[in-house]
């Protein structure tokens, strides 16, 4: 077991950030489902978790040169992509209501899931600590 | 904890959608007011949207939110309905009377959608709610 509670949770705390993260934009899509121009955003999960046990891992990349890229295992501050409308709108609004909802609640699913994770984990530390 | 921004979001969306359906019942309201002046005929209004960015660029990083908000309320410029009806009581000299460009089957329409997105809006208020509450209730 790791020495630092801080990172005893590992992946599961950044998981939970950007499940949150991904939360508000699809919440800010569907608030935006009648605005006039709006596009529809998201962020691609898989990527940023990847690029994410990429650098936090063990194995990071050693930088001899100021130029290359930074790997101390943060999340950074990615941008948000633009999502591929399958249905154009003449407002010029690309927010497509039932995949919106659909986005919603499995990343709602997920982020409760990544809940349990962190409380297994925490309930594991607690009984350590009791002994019992 | 950034989840807190959804409760503004949503709330902004909704309050958005309840202008839109009160603007609606106004319409619906007033689709059979006559008037005998054109000046004085109602015209049908509706609201406009906008999206309330955060940067002067319009691009935002990962997990800002976006809420909605009413830009103003336009008055439809489409020609006002006139009807020759000289029995009516609100008929003018000519023997006119003046009706509202209200589309009715365009509100009806409306008044479902704005519907619909409140509705939305409020699920994704529950359940963030809910998601707030599992990550208090964490670790017990």
């Amino acid at each position: 077991m790791s020495a630092s509670v801080d990172s005893y949770f590992g992946m599961h705390e950044a998981a939970l950030r950007l499940r949150a993260a991904r939360a508000e934009t699809i919440a800010s899509n569907l608030a935006n489902a009648d605005t006039p121009n709006y596009q529809a955003r998201d962020i691609d999960f898989k990527a940023l978790m990847s690029e994410y046990q990429g650098t936090a891992g063990g194995a990071s990349l050693r930088t001899t040169n100021s130029r290359h890229l930074n790997t101390t295992g943060d999340l950074g501050n990615p941008e948000a992509m633009y999502r591929v409308p399958n249905q154009p709108a003449v407002d010029g609004n690309t927010v497509d209501s039932q995949t919106e909802k659909a986005a919603f609640m499995e990343n709602a699913l997920q982020y409760q899931a990544t809940l349990r994770f962190i409380d297994g984990q925490i309930k594991t530390l607690r009984s350590a600590i009791r002994g019992d | 904890m950034s989840m807190f921004k959804i409760f503004d979001v949503a709330g902004s969306a909704m309050s958005a959608q309840s202008t839109r359906l009160n603007v609606t019942a106004s319409n619906l309201a007033n689709a059979n007011s006559v008037s005998s002046s054109i000046d004085q005929t109602y015209r049908a209004r509706q609201p406009v949207f906008a999206a309330m960015l955060n940067d002067e660029s319009g691009q935002s990083g990962m997990g800002e939110a976006v809420g909605v908000q009413v830009r103003g309320i336009v008055e439809s410029q489409a020609p006002l309905q006139t009807q020759y009806a000289p029995d009516h009581p609100m008929a003018d000299e000519n023997g006119y009377i003046h009706m509202p460009n209200v589309n009715v089957v365009e509100e009806m329409a409306n008044m479902i959608s704005s519907s619909r997105s409140y509705q939305t809006n409020v699920e994704v208020v529950n359940t963030a709610k809910q998601l707030m509450m599992r990550t208090l209730t964490m670790g017990q």
